[in-house]
């Protein structure tokens, strides 16, 4: 299991050691939708991986799809209202 | 959007600069979204939802600034006026059984900068991207709650 990881590209003389590399997965996984998963510290890396490109991609369609949606109702959006809004969160 | 706090102080706390980006981020959108309404028109509306995308990126990146490697690499793509583009499709990879090294590969393409990057800087500057893509989105949706109601 070990050398699997391990193939993960080292760069140049640094050598990455499967320990930092399991760090950075967790690491990872915390921002994750599914982090949670009770006792279960034994997803592989190439899982976590896989559920990260999934999860980048999910986001970047979300960010398409608001775009079109806010580009619909600009036209008659109040703005300065969503912006008083805005500012009302931030001293909540 | 809630902002986590850490019991622990701040040092370790890796959503530290997320408040103050989250501001920066904010304030930056819907000063775009205000130039966007009032500069566009009818004929121009298909345009409209490219230029929306386009300052979602761009507050992103501002307000990530210049300490991270992906919204360097953002901030050079928006300035030069290329495409931005992210691959869509799910890779070949996406079965299983494939090798670490494939799913990195994979994840360099979707990470802004990512294909000059080792796999430990890689990791790290996936999950900050992902904060700040996360909060990004977060922030449209309420945008668009507030002018939807």
């Amino acid at each position: 299991m070990s050398s699997r990881r391990s193939r993960l590209r080292q760069s140049g003389s640094t050598r990455i050691t499967d320990e930092q590399i399991n760090e950075l997965i967790s690491k990872l996984q915390s921002v994750l939708p599914e982090a949670r998963r009770g006792g279960n510290d034994r997803v592989s890396a190439a899982k976590v991986l896989q559920e990260t490109c999934s999860h980048i991609r999910r986001l970047h369609r979300e960010v398409d799809d608001l775009s079109e949606r806010l580009s619909e109702l600009l036209d008659s959006a109040d703005l300065n209202s969503a912006q008083a809004a805005f500012i009302r969160s931030l001293l909540m | 959007m809630e902002s986590k706090s850490s019991t622990t102080g701040n040092r370790d706390n890796p959503n530290r600069n997320l408040h103050g980006s989250k501001t920066m981020m904010a304030s930056h959108f819907l000063r775009a979204l205000f130039r966007i309404q009032q500069t566009s028109t009818s004929s121009s509306s298909a345009g409209r939802s490219r230029r929306i995308r386009r300052a979602a990126y761009a507050s992103m990146a501002y307000s990530a600034g210049t300490r991270r490697a992906w919204s360097r690499a953002l901030l050079r793509k928006l300035r030069s006026r290329a495409r931005l583009r992210f691959p869509r499709r799910l890779s070949r990879a996406a079965t299983p059984q494939r090798r670490d090294m494939d799913q990195a590969q994979v994840l360099r393409k979707l990470v802004p900068g990512g294909p000059s990057m080792d796999d430990c800087k890689l990791l790290e500057e996936t999950a900050d991207y992902i904060r700040f893509l996360t909060t990004q989105v977060r922030l449209m949706q309420t945008v668009m709650d507030s002018i939807s109601s």
